[in-house]
């Protein structure tokens, strides 16, 4: 129990100043690499919370691809970060009033939790006896299986986004053409000359 | 459990401010803009699964993989509109995006 307790204080408190640290480094890459950071104390939150698969998914996708995809990008473009640097003080107010409105909300919805706390009866109960993977699993194949095959779809679609927006035709390369090839009409590749006798073409 | 309810959304909450003031705080750098929404989301997240597994309830964690699913293919789409971008006009400040006038 006390080794739970200090566990959470150490991810939580990993995860808040990685937190701040992404909002606050000087360097994009220090950003990410915060993020990465921020991400992997989540996963330990997750562990501790009992829900083991999601926590494998947070490190696999987000910090071995979302993450590994935001490095690529910040490290491949040559973007002149001196001149993003420049804060406005004016601008850094009214945040400060936007964020501690919403934490205020925030604490008044936990004030509320805790005044009643018996509010809402699970739908899908824990099952007792099975890892937390077989019954996500067993959930989410059977009742949620619709959603599932939507995700997938969402994922497609992200994909396919992706690659037409940033693919390029490249002029000056050679490539073959296969359609264009297979395409070629006897008209327009052979040419019949009357040739007159003794004169040459 | 010794850790309460309230204990995991309070870290929630905190993360999610933070993203909120890190759209304010770095508003000229689109990529940090995309690095703050991914905070935003992840605090959804341990709220979605805090709740799953104080109530018992393993939809929550259902849920939570779902919004994982799309924050990934929303990274996705914004970092390849970045880019694009990029190619095109040379810059990613914010305050330099108004071809369209909005």
């Amino acid at each position: 129990m006390m080794l739970q307790s200090i566990a959470f204080y150490a991810f939580a408190g990993v995860l808040v100043g990685s937190a701040v640290l992404v909002i606050a480094a000087r360097n994009p890459v220090h950003s990410v690499l915060f993020l990465v950071l921020a991400f992997i104390s989540a996963a330990g939150l997750f562990v501790l919370l009992g829900a083991e698969f999601l926590a494998m998914i947070l490190v696999i996708v987000y910090v071995g691809a979302v993450a590994v995809l935001f490095l690529f990008v910040v490290m491949m473009l040559d973007i002149n970060f001196v001149r993003l640097r420049q804060r406005s003080m004016r601008v850094l107010s009214v945040g400060a009033i936007v964020g501690l409105v919403l934490m205020v909300e925030l604490v008044l919805v936990i004030g509320t939790l805790i005044a009643a706390p018996d509010a809402g009866a699970p739908t899908a109960p824990a099952v007792a006896g099975v890892t937390n993977t077989v019954a996500l699993g067993d959930l989410l194949y059977t009742r949620y299986i619709y959603l599932f095959q939507a995700s997938g779809l969402v994922l497609l679609v992200g994909m396919i986004g992706a690659i037409v927006l940033t693919h390029r035709k490249r002029v000056g390369v050679r490539k073959q053409s296969i359609a264009a090839q297979v395409g070629r009409k006897r008209s327009e590749a052979v040419e019949l000359k009357k040739v007159t006798p003794g004169s040459g073409v | 459990m010794e850790i309460a309810l309230g204990h995991y959304l309070t870290v929630a909450a905190i993360v999610f401010t933070l993203g909120i003031f890190g759209i304010f705080l770095n508003r000229k750098n689109v990529i940090i803009i995309l690095m703050s929404i991914e905070l935003m989301l992840i605090a959804v997240n341990i709220n979605l699964v805090a709740f799953s597994a104080y109530a018992g309830d393993l939809v929550g964690q259902v849920f939570a993989m779902f919004v994982l699913t799309v924050a990934a293919a929303e990274a996705t789409i914004g970092l390849s509109i970045l880019v694009t971008y990029f190619r095109n006009r040379g810059t990613v400040a914010v305050e330099d995006i108004n071809l369209m006038k909005g």
